[in-house]
């Protein structure tokens, strides 16, 4: 039995092929994990799949229904969770559900969901107000109302926690019914070898079909397989590194947190941080969402007002002399936030001059940028137009164009595929290694250990300091991802 | 240092531009707006005045009289000739809006001209059909200009002199100020629109945060952000202003000078508020309700709609904050008026107040904004 069957399906956008005379069928009853690249097509593939893409060529049938001409018989029998779910941050999370439910016209009991998704104490709280993790559990929360039998998740987890991931994970897992078809498109490799069949599309073509197992019996080892499918990964000379000159120096504490304090009223965001970060070191903050990690990187580059203690970059403190400090800082926010309507170039020279670059100098450093970063051939694209990995590649070339000697990356990975992760990877300990200083937040696990130091936060307030070894010694684990619940656990049973 | 500074506010205003001019929406408000609302007003003026219908109380009856009048009926634009032997049907043709102008001819017009005198005709145009009337009257006085200059060739001394008068609304100061207003509405709508938008829409897609992590100063970021909104809305100014002059006839009254700098420190003013408005607000949607809000009550205690003098006493006061009354006097004065330079400082000092200080509460908002 099929949920799904798709035959010769192409669809185009403009010049484009994003399905490409693609066939495939899922199985009623299973989790079906899809993976690619960015830009592979999984997104198009669940659109068309549940009608709200017309494809150009090809069959397709759901739940027995064709979703380009029975769209209104097909919608009450799926749920679909897109990457940005539509919550009404105005209303509260009660508020949200019961919009849901009235939606999809179902009974609005929401005691066990609440009760599943932990969000009960939060119950009046505006979904605006919520984290991360949080905000996607009430997401996933909406899409399960009413027991839909076909459910379609694209990359729930980005952006989440370790702890609200497999809360998402367990959710999914026991609101459903055996009967209940998942398709659930993912960048977390972890994740998908957990599920019954595996989809690896590349170039909008199925590259592989089978079960993980089949595979590979390790989450590590299934990893490193699929890499292999969507091409390989080869660990080249970072020539981002090789371009960079370190134009300040200084020795020790290059970043710099003195007892930063944030305090909303009486609750603290974050409590007594200290650290110091030594030249090209690499500093992964890591925590569950809302912990208030996010909270002490916005106070290190002077986005938010330490209510106490200091933040220094290179010896300067930034609440004092911002302008001076932050010439000295690289900056990759988590969102893309380059002017999507000024081409490649534009935001590249835009930067560049803001950064202080003369222009006699500027065209050639911008030229130079866009040929190390691999952008030629996009130089006069609007930013907004790119893929997202070029996008994640841009914002780095924008962060790095005034050869700052400190680099912030807030969640740089966060829904970037495994490729395009490694690559950026490669860069970043490259740069390390030149003698950049380097102060990372991210939630995937794996790349934890490509960290020297890492402080993780919990209720404002670091529960442990150390290298990854460290860390994993002191837990007792021997993954990140173990080190990382079981210290947050051990910290919560104090 | 001052290079650094210069650098970092042009490259901004140069994004600012680009961000602006590539955003169809944005654009179509900047410019398709004021185009659209003035062709309105240009196509509704120009629509009459192809047949104008005309009456004529000639007393003169002389061959002169007859020589002007054939070139009346001559001309392509009028349409229909009325001709009465009294006032009182002269009256009454244009009373009845059967007419939308009349010619009065005196007795002595062929004697005037015979003797080498400075012979007049009366041109009577409807007041209340302000568009047509002023442009029907513009082709008579044309016409008998025309034939003037031809008299005075054949007998050198006389000439004739059109002598224009609006019925019922003596200097047709209805429409002159409503196309003043218009165009002072116009350029305050664009820049406060542009300018409530500009830090709104960073901040929602999240490049605020962006700005703010570069070196850049909070008065650089003002800077960049204010003067591309204020170049755009001066160059539209300029632009509505010429049609208002070359398409509707509205003679400029005073210094050209006067009347740009006026623009320029009210627009400022403008500016102040929209971006403290847009400092404060977290989207784009709140921004655009926020700049409704001041709008509404702005343009109503301006002076526009109603006097000031006849507002609430308490009112009166309050329109002290508004620059839009300030703007509104100042355009209307120096355009209509020739209002001189002692006037327009009176009325710029507020101004300049209003704006040093909304501009100061903008760029301190950037920075407390942040938490």
């Amino acid at each position: 039995m099929n949920t799904v069957v798709i035959k010769n399906l192409t669809k185009t956008f403009g010049k484009i092929t994003a399905l490409d005379n693609f066939s495939l069928n899922i199985e009623k009853g299973k989790i079906t994990g899809l993976m690619g690249a960015d830009g592979a097509g999984k997104t198009t593939l669940l659109r068309t799949i549940i009608g709200l893409l017309i494809p150009d060529n090809g069959e397709i049938l759901t739940i027995g229904f064709n979703p380009t001409t029975q769209k209104d018989e097909l919608t009450p029998h799926i749920g679909y969770m897109p990457q940005k779910f539509g919550l009404y941050e105005d209303l509260t999370v009660l508020e949200n559900l019961q919009l849901y439910a009235d939606l999809k016209n179902v009974p609005q009991e929401f005691d066990k969901m609440l009760e599943f998704t932990k969000l009960a104490p939060f119950q009046d709280r505006l979904a605006g107000a919520l984290s991360g993790g949080m905000k996607q559990k009430l997401g996933l929360a909406c899409t399960l109302l009413g027991n839909p039998e076909f459910l379609l998740l694209d990359e729930p987890s980005v952006g989440v926690d370790p702890i609200s991931r497999r809360d998402l994970m367990k959710m999914v897992r026991e609101m459903i019914t055996h009967e209940t078809t998942v398709l659930w498109s993912t960048a977390y490799l972890d994740e998908a070898h957990s599920f019954d069949t595996a989809v690896v599309i590349d170039k909008g073509r199925v590259i592989y079909e089978g079960k993980p197992h089949d595979l590979a019996s390790t989450p590590q080892e299934f990893e490193n397989k699929v890499i292999d499918l969507m091409g390989g990964y080869k660990q080249e000379v970072s020539k981002i590194a090789q371009n960079y000159t370190l134009l300040k120096d200084i020795k020790d504490c290059t970043v710099e947190a003195n007892n930063l304090e944030k305090k909303y009223g009486n609750f603290y965001a974050v409590k007594n941080n200290s650290f110091c970060i030594n030249k090209g070191e690499i500093f992964g903050l890591l925590g569950p969402n809302g912990a208030g990690k996010s909270t002490s990187f916005k106070m290190m580059c002077g986005l938010a007002k330490p209510t106490n203690g200091t933040a220094r970059i290179m010896g300067i403190d930034i609440t004092k002399d911002p302008e001076k400090a932050r010439s000295n800082l690289g900056y990759m926010a988590q969102k893309f936030s380059l002017y999507g309507s000024l081409t490649v170039r534009e935001n590249l020279e835009f930067f560049a001059s803001a950064y202080g670059i003369k222009f006699r100098d500027r065209n050639e450093r911008v030229t130079e940028i866009i040929e190390v970063f691999g952008l030629k051939d996009y130089a006069d694209q609007k930013s907004e137009e790119l893929p997202l990995g070029l996008k994640q590649r841009l914002s780095m070339a924008c962060a790095l164009i005034h050869n700052p000697p400190v680099l912030f990356l807030d969640e740089p990975t966060s829904g970037v595929d495994v490729l395009t992760r490694r690559d950026f990877w490669n860069h970043i300990t490259s740069l390390a290694k030149k003698g950049v200083t380097i102060l990372v937040t991210t939630h995937f696990m794996d790349e934890a250990e490509y960290c020297d130091r890492i402080s993780l936060f919990y209720h404002g307030e670091t529960i442990a300091l150390g290298t990854p070894e460290e860390l994993k010694n002191k837990a007792g684990a021997t993954t990140m991802e173990e080190t990382f619940i079981t210290l947050i656990k051990e910290s919560e049973g104090e | 240092m001052f290079r650094n500074f210069f650098r970092r506010v042009f490259a901004l205003m140069k994004k600012e531009f680009i961000t602006i001019w590539n955003d169809p929406k944005t654009k179509g408000i900047i410019i398709g707006l004021p185009i659209v609302q003035l062709l309105i007003f240009s196509n509704a003026a120009t629509m009459e005045v192809q047949n104008i219908d005309v009456v004529t109380l000639d007393r003169s009856q002389s061959v002169e009289s007859r020589e002007l009048l054939s070139k009346f009926e001559n001309s392509p634009r009028f349409r229909n000739f009325y001709y009465v032997d009294n006032e009182a049907d002269f009256k009454k043709k244009l009373d009845t809006q059967k007419v939308q102008i009349g010619l009065l001819i005196n007795n002595d017009f062929a004697s005037d001209i015979k003797s080498g005198k400075i012979a007049s005709v009366q041109v009577i145009a409807d007041g209340r059909q302000t568009n047509s009337a002023s442009i029907a009257s513009g082709y008579a006085s044309q016409i008998i200009s025309g034939y003037g200059a031809e008299v005075s060739s054949q007998k050198g001394g006389a000439s004739i002199n059109p002598s224009v008068r609006n019925w019922f609304n003596p200097n047709l100061e209805y429409k002159w100020y409503i196309l003043t207003v218009i165009v002072a509405m116009l350029s305050l709508v664009t820049t406060l629109i542009l300018t409530a938008l500009s830090i709104a829409r960073e901040r929602e897609l999240g490049t605020f945060d962006q700005l703010i992590v570069s070196p850049l100063s909070s008065l650089e970021i003002l800077l960049g952000k204010s003067v591309p909104p204020l170049i755009i809305a001066l160059t539209l100014t300029m632009f509505m202003t010429g049609i208002v002059i070359i398409f509707f006839h509205i003679p400029f009254a005073g210094s050209f000078l006067l009347f740009m700098i006026s623009i320029f420190i009210s627009l400022l003013a403008i500016v102040g508020v929209g971006l403290y408005i847009s400092a404060i607000c977290n989207t784009q949607q709140q921004a655009i309700l926020s700049a409704m809000t001041f709008m509404m009550p702005a343009v109503l205690l301006s002076g526009f709609i109603s006097p000031i003098e006849d507002m609430p006493v308490a009112l009166q006061y309050l329109t002290w904050l508004n620059p839009v009354r300030f703007f509104m006097v100042l355009t209307r004065g120096i355009f209509l008026k020739g209002m001189g330079i002692g006037d327009v400082i009176t009325n710029l000092i507020p101004l300049i107040i209003i704006a040093s200080i909304t501009l100061t509460l903008a760029g301190r908002t950037f920075k407390r904004k942040l938490g």
